[in-house]
C-alpha cells in the first residue's frame, strides 16, 4: 500500500520551487533541538546559490564541522562568502554566525549617544542579558534579520537570506522571545521601576500594593540588581520604543508574502510534536508556511519485502540451512527486518503529522551514516530534499 | 567482592541530572531511569523544566502539573512521582513559604514583575527551576521519629548540553547579577548541593560525531564547575548481523553471490529478483559502515575512561514496551548503583 492509499494526502514539499521563486526573498528554519536544522538551512542556501539566487544563510550556533564546511572559522558576525560554490547559473552564497552580544552593542550604540551607549554596554544587568538571557538569541536573530534586509535591499548583494533559529527550548521561543523582551523593556513595570516615588504620591491606596511589590521584589532580588535594571533602563531611555518598534517591524517581515517557513523535524514523536506546534501557531498568526522537512528518515533499498516475513525468512534459513549461502543470506534479512521496522516506525510518524495537518506539504530526507563534512555533503542533502532520494517514505508493508 | 562492605550509601547519588545533545533520547533514559529506581522499591521523582510535556508523552500518562503527583507505581512498592517544574509557579510558592505574600503576589504579577523574574531577569529563572529540585531532594519526612528524605531518588530530565552548565548555575550567571540578598544565598545552597556527592549528572549521546563531540565537551565543562560526572548513557546501540567474512563477499557484490540470494529468497518463498536482491546488499553494506562509524565513536568515548551505560537500538522505539528494555540495560549496567 503507497503512503496515498492510506491517508489520501501525499503533498510533496517542493524545495525547489520555493528557492527558485525571486518573490521568495526569506527563508526561516524552525525546529527543536537536534533535528539538523542548521544544516538544512546550510543545504537549502548551497542549492539556491547553485541555482541562481544570491543567498546569505545566517547560522546561529553551528557544530563545527558544518561551520567548516561553510568555511566560517570564526564567529564575527558578518557575511563571508563561501568557495566552492557552484557559480555557473550567477548565484553565490555568504555565511555568517550570529554573535548575539555583538549584536545587542549594536542596536545599542546605534541608537544612543556614545556616552549613554557607554554607560549601557558597562552595566552588569545588560552585560548579563545580552550574553546570557533565554531570550536574546531569538531577538538579536531577528534583529540581525532585519539588518540584512535592510541591506539587501540598499546594496542588492543577496536577492535571498536563509535564517537558522536558535536552539531554543521550544520552537515557538523564536516568535515569543523578541516580544517578551521587547514588552518588558517598553513596559510598566520598567515604568514603576523607574518612578517608584510619583507612584506611592499620586495614585495613593490602590498603587501602594505596587510600592510593597517592588519592595518585595528588591528584597527578593537583592537591591543591586533593581539598582542595575534601574540605571540600565535610565540609559536607554531614548531607546524606548525603538525597541517594540524594531521588533514589531521584523516580526510584519516575517507575515510578508516574501518570507516562507520551513518546519525541521526528525521523525521521532517529540520533535514532530514540537513541529506540530509551530505549524499550529504559524497558521493562528497567519505566518507563510512552505512545509516540513522530515529529516533522517530511515531508507528501505529492498521495498516489497515486511520486516515480518524478512525475519521469518532469516530464521528459517538459518535452522535449516537449505544452502551454502544460507547463513548469509540470513544475515541480510535481518539487516533489512531492521531497517524495514524502523521505516515504517518513521513512516507512521509522518502519517500521523499529515492527518493532524492536512495539506501540508511535506519533505523527506534520508539519515545519512555521516556526519555533513564539507560542500559536497551539503548539496547531497539538498538534493535529497529536493527529492533526488529514492526510497525514502516508502511503505513496506507488503 | 561478597566480602567487601557496600559502598557508604552517602556516596550514591540521589539526584540525577540527565542532559545530553539535542535529540540523543535524554527524556527517554530519564524515564528508563526512574523506571528501574522504582523497581528496587524506592520513592522516585521524575522532575522536567522547560515545559515541553516529554516525560507524559514517553510515559504515555497525563500532561504532567506543577505539582508532584503520582504517575507510576511498582509491585515492589516503588512509586514514581512527575512534576513539570514551572517557573513562575515555583516563584510564587517560594514568595508565600518565605514572605507571606498573599495578595501582594497579584500584584507583582499585575505590574509584570513576576515575567520579569522569571524570563527577563537573567539566570533567575534557571535558579527557580533548580531551586525546585533542590527542595525536593532536601525535603524530609518523620518515619519512626528520624527525619527521612521524601525522595529515595530524584531523576532530572534536564536542559541540553549546550544549555546545562549554565542552567546548573555553575558558570556565569546568577552571582553576576544578584551578589547579594536571597537569590544569592539560595544560589550559593544549591550550588553546594549541586557540586556535592548527592548528585551526580549522566550524559546522554548517541555514537555519532556531533553527540559525542558535545559529550566529551560537556564533560570539561561541567568537571570544570567542579560537578560530578555519573555516566556516559551511550543511546540507541545497534548490532552487528554481518559477519566480517560475509561482509567482504556482499562488498565485492559478485553475480555468484546475487544468484545465491536470489536462490535463498526463493527457497524461502520470499519475493525475489534483482531489485530485491541489490537493496538487500547495499542495506547490509550501509548498515555496517554504520557499525564501523558507531566503532570510532565508541573508542572515542571508550577513551574517556568513564562509567558507560549502553541502551540498545530499539526499531520499534519505546512504544510496545520497549521502555521496560532500557530500563533492564540501565538497571543491569549499575547505573542505579
Amino acid at each position: 500500500m503507497s503512503p496515498r492509499d492510506r491517508s489520501g494526502d501525499d503533498t510533496m514539499l517542493l524545495i525547489d520551487e520555493v528557492i527558485d521563486n525571486p518573490d521568495r526573498r526569506i527563508v526561516v528554519c524552525c525546529g527543536s533541538g537536534g533535528v539538523g536544522k542548521t544544516t538544512m538551512a546550510a543545504s537549502i542556501g548551497v542549492r539556491a546559490a547553485e541555482r541562481g539566487r544570491r543567498v546569505v544563510v545566517l547560522t546561529i550556533d553551528p557544530a563545527r564541522r558544518l561551520a567548516q564546511a561553510l568555511g566560517l572559522e570564526s564567529l564575527d558576525n558578518t557575511p563571508r562568502p563561501v568557495s566552492g560554490i557552484l557559480a555557473e547559473s550567477g548565484g553565490s552564497l555568504d555565511a555568517m554566525m550570529l554573535d548575539m552580544k555583538r549584536t545587542f552593542d549594536e542596536v545599542v550604540e546605534a541608537h544612543s549617544t556614545p556616552e549613554k551607549a557607554a554607560q549601557i554596554l558597562a552595566n552588569p544587568f545588560y552585560q548579563a542579558l545580552s550574553s546570557s538571557f533565554a531570550g536574546t538569541q531569538e531577538y538579536m536573530a531577528m534583529e540581525k534579520l532585519g539588518q540584512l534586509r535592510r541591506e539587501s535591499e540598499a546594496e542588492g548583494r543577496w536577492d535571498l537570506i536563509i535564517v537558522d533559529t536558535p536552539p531554543s527550548r521550544s520552537a515557538l521561543d523564536f516568535l515569543d522571545a523578541p516580544n517578551r523582551l521587547s514588552s518588558f523593556l517598553d513596559g510598566r513595570f520598567i515604568r514603576l521601576l523607574m518612578a517608584p516615588a510619583r507612584i506611592g504620591s499620586k495614585v495613593g491606596m490602590r498603587m501602594l500594593g505596587a510600592g510593597v511589590a517592588i519592595a518585595t521584589m528588591t528584597k527578593v532580588l537583592g537591591g543591586d540588581l533593581l539598582t542595575d535594571v534601574q540605571s540600565f533602563v535610565a540609559a536607554l531611555d531614548t531607546m524606548f520604543g525603538g525597541f517594540r518598534e524594531r521588533a514589531d517591524r521584523t516580526y510584519a517581515l516575517l507575515k510578508d508574502d516574501e518570507t516562507v517557513f520551513v518546519v525541521v523535524a526528525a521523525p521521532e514523536q517529540d520533535a514532530m510534536r514540537e513541529a506540530s506546534f509551530f505549524v499550529q501557531r504559524l497558521g493562528v498568526d497567519q505566518m507563510p508556511l512552505a512545509g516540513l522537512i522530515v529529516n533522517r528518515m530511515q531508507r528501505v533499498q529492498a521495498p516489497g519485502l515486511n520486516s515480518a516475513r524478512a525475519l521469518d525468512g532469516a530464521e528459517r534459513l538459518e535452522s535449516e540451512t537449505p544452502s551454502r549461502t544460507a547463513r548469509l543470506s540470513a544475515s541480510l534479512l535481518r539487516v533489512h527486518a531492521e531497517v524495514a521496522q524502523l521505516a515504517e516506525r518513521h513512516l507512521s510518524v509522518v502519517q500521523r503529522f499529515r492527518v493532524g495537518h492536512p495539506g501540508i506539504p511535506v519533505a523527506m530526507v534520508p539519515a545519512a551514516a555521516r556526519d555533513v563534512h564539507d560542500l559536497a555533503d551539503l548539496r547531497e542533502v539538498g538534493a535529497a530534499l529536493a527529492g533526488a532520494a529514492s526510497g525514502v517514505g516508502v511503505s513496506v508493508r507488503s | 567482592m561478597t566480602h567487601v562492605a557496600r559502598a557508604h550509601p552517602s556516596t550514591a547519588p540521589r539526584l540525577h541530572v540527565i542532559s545530553g545533545k539535542g535529540g540523543t533520547g535524554k527524556t527517554t533514559v530519564a524515564c528508563a531511569l526512574a523506571i528501574a529506581l522504582a523497581r528496587q522499591g524506592k520513592r522516585v521523582l521524575l522532575a522536567e523544566v522547560e515545559g515541553r510535556q516529554g516525560i507524559a508523552s514517553v510515559l504515555d500518562v497525563n500532561p504532567l502539573a506543577p505539582e508532584e503527583q503520582l504517575v507510576l507505581t511498582d509491585p515492589s512498592g516503588g512509586e514514581v512521582y512527575g512534576i513539570a517544574v514551572d517557573a513562575k509557579a515555583a516563584l510564587l510558592e517560594y514568595l508565600k513559604l518565605f514572605y507571606r505574600l498573599g495578595p501582594a503576589g497579584t500584584v507583582l504579577e499585575k505590574i509584570g514583575a513576576i515575567d520579569f523574574a522569571t524570563t527577563i531577569a537573567p539566570g533567575v529563572r534557571d535558579l527557580l527551576l533548580i531551586g525546585k529540585i533542590y527542595e525536593a531532594v532536601g525535603r524530609t519526612q518523620k518515619v519512626n521519629k528520624r527525619e527521612v528524605p521524601v525522595y529515595d531518588a530524584v531523576v532530572l530530565d534536564a536542559p541540553p548540553t549546550g544549555r546545562i552548565v549554565r542552567f546548573m548555575g555553575v558558570g556565569e550567571g546568577v552571582s553576576d547579577v544578584a551578589r547579594v540578598g536571597p537569590i544569592a544565598r539560595q544560589a550559593a545552597s544549591v550550588n553546594q548541593m549541586l557540586t556535592s556527592q548527592t548528585t551526580a549528572v549522566h550524559l546522554v549521546t548517541l555514537l555519532e560525531e556531533m553527540p559525542v563531540q558535545e559529550t566529551i565537551e560537556a564533560i570539561t565543562e561541567l568537571e570544570g564547575g567542579g560537578l560530578r560526572l555519573g555516566s556516559i548513557v551511550v543511546n540507541l546501540v545497534r548490532d552487528h548481523h554481518v559477519t566480517s567474512g560475509h561482509l567482504r563477499r556482499v562488498r565485492a557484490r559478485t553475480d555468484t553471490l546475487r544468484e545465491a540470494l536470489n536462490g535463498d529468497l526463493t527457497l524461502m518463498g520470499l519475493p525475489a529478483g534483482d531489485a530485491i536482491v541489490d537493496g538487500l546488499i547495499e542495506e547490509a553494506v550501509e548498515h555496517e559502515e554504520r557499525m564501523e562509524l558507531q566503532e570510532e565513536q565508541e573508542a572515542i568515548i571508550a577513551a574517556q575512561d568513564r562509567p558507560t551505560i549502553r541502551v540498545p537500538h530499539l526499531p520499534l522505539g519505546v512504544s510496545g514496551g520497549g521502555l521496560g528494555v532500557l530500563a533492564d540495560a540501565i538497571e543491569e549496567q549499575g547505573m542505579t548503583a
